[in-house]
């Protein structure tokens, strides 16, 4: 593990310094392409026929350019070039020191290759991150009961069950896919081809996010195995205890402990069990903020256990694979280039105290939620395994705990059955762990069957109860109307009986439920502002302009300088944390999209005549805290002449379909620096203005690459 | 040409039928003509037929025409050489065209002899008193088709010397048609104001248009795809009876947007990965929300349960409800709405429906964009469960022409069932994922003050992934944002997604 670690960051600086290096040489290549542009531009009559030399200088990277700065060889390999991506777009983030120019560099050439090897769709509406859990193939046909599985019966019982299964590889396939097949033929028989599945879980199913779980869990469901028992023994020779010292409060003021007694690993079920800590980890931990796990080899360590807060210079021990001691001092200098671990780090970095948990000895365990102590490391050959967890929030910790010693207490010599530790806090308050709570529910068998849409006889009581135990949710009818659900410590995702209702309804399966319309009986009815707008868009259109849509996000620069305006006098939203420049505030105009989209068609038969009716967004003026929305109607005439009496005869027909009387709405001259001086009006509409309209500036052309004349007017719909 | 064509029409009249190279050689004029001649007779009607006929024959090179016109290079070369006294050399080489081919040619054909030794340098005199030219007479035959008079060394020869070459000609048998006439009336290309007035159109023979031709494009403005496949969507809900909801709101509090649908705070989700959160306005006033007791409600639910509910068991701060950001779903407007729906005395069973936009900080690729537009509908009634849900949202996609629908369960932070909605693609020949659905939680609708009974079904789905679709774009920037090509704009078909 730690070569490969060292591997990957010293090509992870490799890459970072070629990727900036050629980033340089492009941006000075690009100035020096804008200069000759210019002077190309000023020099030449401006007709259309220097146009697309100066497009393709300006419409940016080249495809190779782009593999340059990705550090990538092969379009084939997708796995690489999102790696290369999220890698660069990672290190070059402004709060961590990096360049916004060099990221936004990182994402141009994403986006050329991405256009170049133009991805399949995906649904980009509820792209929720899911949890991926590998399991062997030989592994779950083997618990399933099943040897002739096919991939297409897994995937059927998979989507029964609300997992997906994702892809079927190997690790010869998986090593291929991300070094590249000459990498993976090297490695030869060390790699094996057994058949993996990587199937995705729930967000909320922790209990299945390990090879144990997810298997007891699909055995259960297919009646063939009963859902076990989990209990925390107190053993009669004492709990084992943790003091929490007062300390701990500043920082990180909650710890829960377990024991896992005579344990014996496989190397599967080690990795196994390192694998589910980290995923915990990622998930319900929240990196590490909320909880973060340490497992040790009991047989290192004497109790009772301390967990306290100390200055930094204070913690000194000899951390997980290290050879020598280093004070918590050192090892956050120590960690602070290292990929897998610096992401943690600013969790404790700035408080005066660290959390370390002792042994009776003093030998460190951990300094959470950074690094294991090398002492009480577990190996393959550990027997009793001491788990802590400390965390921020004392709820998750728990769950973390449950989740964590039922997936692997049936490894023990007494399977399902974990040793319970007592954590002492200073206030007198004595909590054992794991709490294992079995919950009970009691819910009306009615609530149930009007829930799948099925009446007395369709579903008995004693189906149900049937049913939800094959979802691990012992149920039992108390009555002809109740049935009392015992929810298991591996279900936290439980919260309510609409929770039971969901796995009564998978155990049914969704697809053999009886489909019916709702009754409910509604006139349809559209927003005014929509209906009049769809309207508008029409009446645009029929005149002879054809309908942008742009981005509502955009860079301070395209709301501000370009249009000639102070950025103070704007009342723009403004984001917090935007990925990259294209982002920085909500557009208060509409004017830079469709300016930019007649930058990239300026190939076209002129002349253009662009329209958009979209929202734009204003800060409030109130207190409020908030901001609104309002519709904007923009249209833009670029050609050889400006086209002003065009672009006013669309602004007096859209007056004239919104039956305005011409005695009611007028232009009335004015100066605004986008438009040209003396070619700007106020559009007054009862005398108040709702748009402006004007030959733009040649300046504000100038901004966005333009050589020929235009018009345009916004206009205020509400 | 209108003699030319009466001339035809004349000799059809008196042979029945013939052939095109038999009028070439009758007028005396070149095949082209006569074909051109032909045609301008078929546009008026069924007067002839003519049947084309592809053979391929001897077609003069430009310096075969220039010969046939002219006469050979040595005939040429011949006559400027004068009788008797003869000229020199060097003087006709300068002077007459192709004079080095005339030249050898005339020597060879003993037309003409040289005086190398004479005075002054080497003088041509004639030989024979006149030539007959041969080679121009072969040419002009060869040009009025009659091939039959040359011999094939004749033919060799010409071939030899790139005067002529083999091609394709089409000649047509030309016979009567069953319009036959002797007189062409001049043909009219418009129907013009005058021809009505005076009526003089009942008269007149119209030229045969050409339908082949692309007509002139008409001068227009254009929808953009996105938002046509949008309009049709809101039919389909309007259709349906559902009311829009007034989505016109970017920026929404994470209150709204987050802890309304009891999405705990701690959730993956309001992570700065996946929202954007603003730092002006950073953070708003909740006092509407606080003064009816509302705010207080979803604390309560988060932090300690309720409504037959365990809640997560956290420590809910108000702090971060507060928080600014631009919307990562229009439910949040959905969630606004039912809670004004709760604040109406006697509940009233309703149908929403929305479709905007909706912003995520996400990773960006060919499909990803950090804003795309949410389609959503939702409905609440009493007692309304899955089996709805599923019954709507087959009713919605029939609408769109999808068919094979199938359901997978899923998991949604405020919807509990939660289905994944899953259509067969027949042209991926699997099953694809096309929305999400599910009815909303308890501890979502109780606080808001809806009666326990109520349930509010719900599904979503993106507008762009079935317009990516519908028009066969691949990278979602050649459909949204400045880079569009405004072509695709113009071209593309009406929407209409039951088809």
């Amino acid at each position: 593990v730690g070569r490969s670690i060292i591997e990957i960051i010293l090509l992870g600086s490799r890459v970072v310094g070629r990727a900036f290096a050629a980033a340089l040489r492009e941006e000075y290549a690009a100035s020096q392409q804008a200069a000759k542009n210019r002077q190309q531009s000023s020099s030449s009559s401006g007709g259309d026929s220097d146009q697309s030399g100066t497009a393709s200088a300006i419409s940016g990277l080249s495809l190779k350019e782009a593999m340059q700065i990705l550090h990538v060889e092969n379009l084939e390999d997708k796995s690489r070039i999102q790696h290369q991506y999220d890698h660069l777009f990672g290190v070059n983030d402004r709060k961590k020191g990096g360049s916004f120019y060099l990221q936004a560099k990182v994402f141009r050439a994403k986006e050329r290759i991405d256009q170049e090897i133009g991805q399949q769709t995906v649904d980009p509406t509820y792209s929720q991150r899911m949890p991926v859990v590998q399991i062997e193939k030989a592994a779950l046909c083997q618990c399933l009961n099943r040897k002739d599985f096919t991939d297409e019966e897994v995937d059927e019982l998979c989507f029964e069950f609300g997992l997906e299964l994702d892809e079927v590889t190997s690790e010869r396939e998986m090593l291929a896919k991300e070094q590249g097949d000459a990498k993976a033929a090297q490695m030869g028989d060390q790699l094996s081809d057994a058949v993996i599945y990587k199937i995705e879980v729930p967000a909320n199913r922790y209990d299945l996010l390990c090879v144990e779980g997810l298997s007891r869990a699909l055995m259960v469901f297919q009646s063939l195995a009963q859902p076990p028992l989990y209990k925390a023994v107190q053993p009669a020779a004492g709990m084992q205890q943790m003091r929490v010292a007062p300390s701990t409060a500043q920082i990180r003021p909650y710890v829960v402990c377990a024991m896992l007694r005579n344990l014996s690993f496989t190397p599967a079920s080690y990795k196994s069990f390192i694998d589910l800590q980290d995923k915990l980890h990622q998930t319900i931990c929240r990196q590490r903020s909320l909880v973060a796990i340490g497992t040790h080899d009991f047989d290192t360590l004497t109790g009772p256990f301390l967990y306290e807060a100390l200055p930094p210079s204070d913690i000194v021990f000899k951390p997980l694979n290290q050879t020598k001691e280093f004070s918590a001092v050192e090892l956050m200098q120590l960690y602070s280039g290292e990929s897998h671990l610096k992401a943690y780090l600013p969790i404790i970095r700035d408080s005066p105290v660290y959390p370390v948990i002792k042994d009776a000895n003093g030998v460190v365990l951990s300094m959470p939620p950074i690094i294991n102590g090398d002492h009480s490391k577990i190996t393959l050959n550990t027997k009793n395994v001491f788990i802590e967890a400390t965390a921020t929030d004392a709820h998750k910790a728990s769950v973390v705990l449950d989740t964590l010693v039922c997936a692997f207490s049936q490894y023990c010599s007494e399977q399902f059955t974990v040793e319970a530790v007592q954590v002492n806090y200073p206030d007198g308050r004595a909590s054992i762990y794991p709490s294992l709570a079995y919950r009970q529910v009691d819910i009306q068998v009615d609530y149930l069957r009007k829930g799948v849409g099925r009446s007395d006889s369709q579903l008995t009581i004693d189906e149900i109860c049937n049913r939800l135990t094959r979802m691990c949710l012992v149920a039992k009818a108390t009555s002809d109307a109740t049935v009392s659900v015992t929810v298991p410590p591996t279900r936290h995702d439980v919260l309510h009986p609409c929770d039971v209702l969901e796995d009564l309804a998978i155990a049914i399966g969704y697809n053999n439920l009886e489909m019916s319309l709702p009754p409910t009986l509604c006139t349809g009815k559209q927003q005014p502002l929509n209906s009049l707008t769809d309207k508008l868009r029409l009446e645009v259109a029929f005149a002879g302009f054809t309908e942008c849509l742009t981005f509502a996000l955009c860079s301070e620069k395209d709301i501000s300088e370009r249009l000639r305006l102070p950025l103070d006098s704007l009342p723009a939203v403004r984001i917090a944390n935007p990925k990259t420049l294209e982002f920085q505030v909500a557009r208060t105009s509409l004017l830079p999209g469709i300016l930019k989209t007649v930058h990239s068609n300026r190939s076209l038969p002129l002349p253009l005549k662009l329209f958009e009716i979209q929202d734009v967004v204003y800060k409030s003026t109130d207190s409020s805290g908030s901001a609104v929305n309002s519709r904007q109607l923009a249209a833009v005439y670029y050609g050889k002449s400006s086209g002003f009496e065009l672009i006013h005869g669309l602004m007096d027909r859209i007056m004239q379909v919104l039956g305005v009387p011409v005695d009611q709405y007028k232009l009335s001259a004015t100066e605004v620096a986008t438009y040209f001086t003396g070619r700007c009006a106020n559009v007054l509409y009862k005398g108040s203005p709702v748009g402006t309209i004007g030959v733009l500036h040649p300046e504000t052309l100038a901004q966005f690459d333009l050589t020929l004349p235009a018009s345009a007017f916004v206009f205020d719909v509400e | 040409m209108e003699d030319l064509r009466s001339n035809i029409l004349a000799y059809i009249d008196k042979h029945e039928t013939c052939s095109s190279t038999e009028l070439c050689k009758e007028m005396n004029v070149e095949h082209q003509k006569i074909v051109g001649a032909l045609n301008s007779i078929l546009a008026f009607g069924e007067i002839i037929s003519a049947q084309p006929e592809v053979t391929s024959r001897l077609e003069l090179t430009d310096e075969g025409r220039q010969v046939a016109d002219h006469g050979s290079h040595e005939a040429v070369l011949f006559a400027s050489v004068p009788a008797g006294d003869g000229a020199p050399q060097s003087e006709l080489m300068k002077s007459v065209p192709n004079a080095k081919i005339g030249f050898s040619k005339a020597l060879a054909n003993r037309w003409i002899r040289l005086d190398k030794s004479a005075q002054g340098g080497p003088r041509v005199y004639r030989q024979v008193e006149s030539v007959s030219d041969r080679i121009r007479h072969c040419l002009q035959m060869v040009a009025a088709l009659s091939l039959d008079s040359l011999t094939a060394e004749e033919r060799a020869e010409l071939k030899k010397r790139k005067l002529v070459q083999e091609g394709r000609v089409t000649v047509y048998r030309v016979a009567k048609g069953p319009a036959f006439t002797l007189t062409l009336a001049k043909e009219e290309t418009e129907l013009t104001a005058e021809m009505l007035a005076t009526g003089v159109w009942q008269t007149l023979t119209f030229k045969a248009y050409n339908f082949k031709a692309l007509g002139q494009q008409p001068d227009c403005g254009h929808l953009h795809p996105l938002l046509k496949v949008r309009a049709e969507f809101r039919q389909i809900f309007l259709e349906m009876g559902f009311q829009e909801m007034p989505t016109n709101r970017y920026v929404e509090s994470s209150f709204w947007n987050f802890d309304a649908l009891f999405q705990p705070q701690q959730h993956p989700a309001r992570d700065a990965h996946d929202t954007f959160f603003l730092t002006e306005p950073a953070a708003c006033r909740l006092d509407a929300e606080q003064a009816d007791g509302y705010l207080a409600r979803v604390k309560a639910v988060h932090s300690n349960g309720g409504y037959g509910s365990i809640g997560y068991n956290y420590d809910w701060k108000e702090s971060e409800a507060q928080k600014n950001i631009l919307r990562t779903h229009t439910t949040a407007v959905s969630a606004r709405m039912l809670y004004q729906l709760a604040q109406q005395p006697q509940f009233q069973p309703t149908k929403y429906f929305s479709i905007d936009r909706v912003f995520r900080n996400e990773s960006l690729d060919a499909t990803h964009l950090a804003e795309f537009h949410q389609i959503e509908g939702l409905v609440a009634d009493y007692n309304l469960n899955l089996c709805h849900l599923m019954g709507i949202i087959r009713e919605f996609f029939h609408k769109l022409g999808i068919r094979r629908l199938r359901f997978k369960p899923a998991y949604n932070p405020y919807t509990e069932p939660s289905m994944e909605i899953f259509s067969y693609h027949e042209g991926l020949g699997k099953w694809v994922e096309i929305g999400n659905s599910g009815v909303f939680r308890p501890e979502m609708l109780l606080p808001m003050g809806l009666p326990e009974s109520v349930s509010v079904i719900a599904w979503g789905l993106s507008l762009e992934r079935p317009t990516m679709i519908k028009y066969g774009i691949n990278n979602i920037r050649d459909l949204i944002g400045p880079k569009v090509d405004l072509k695709m704009v113009s071209v593309g078909p009406i929407c209409r997604l039951d088809k």
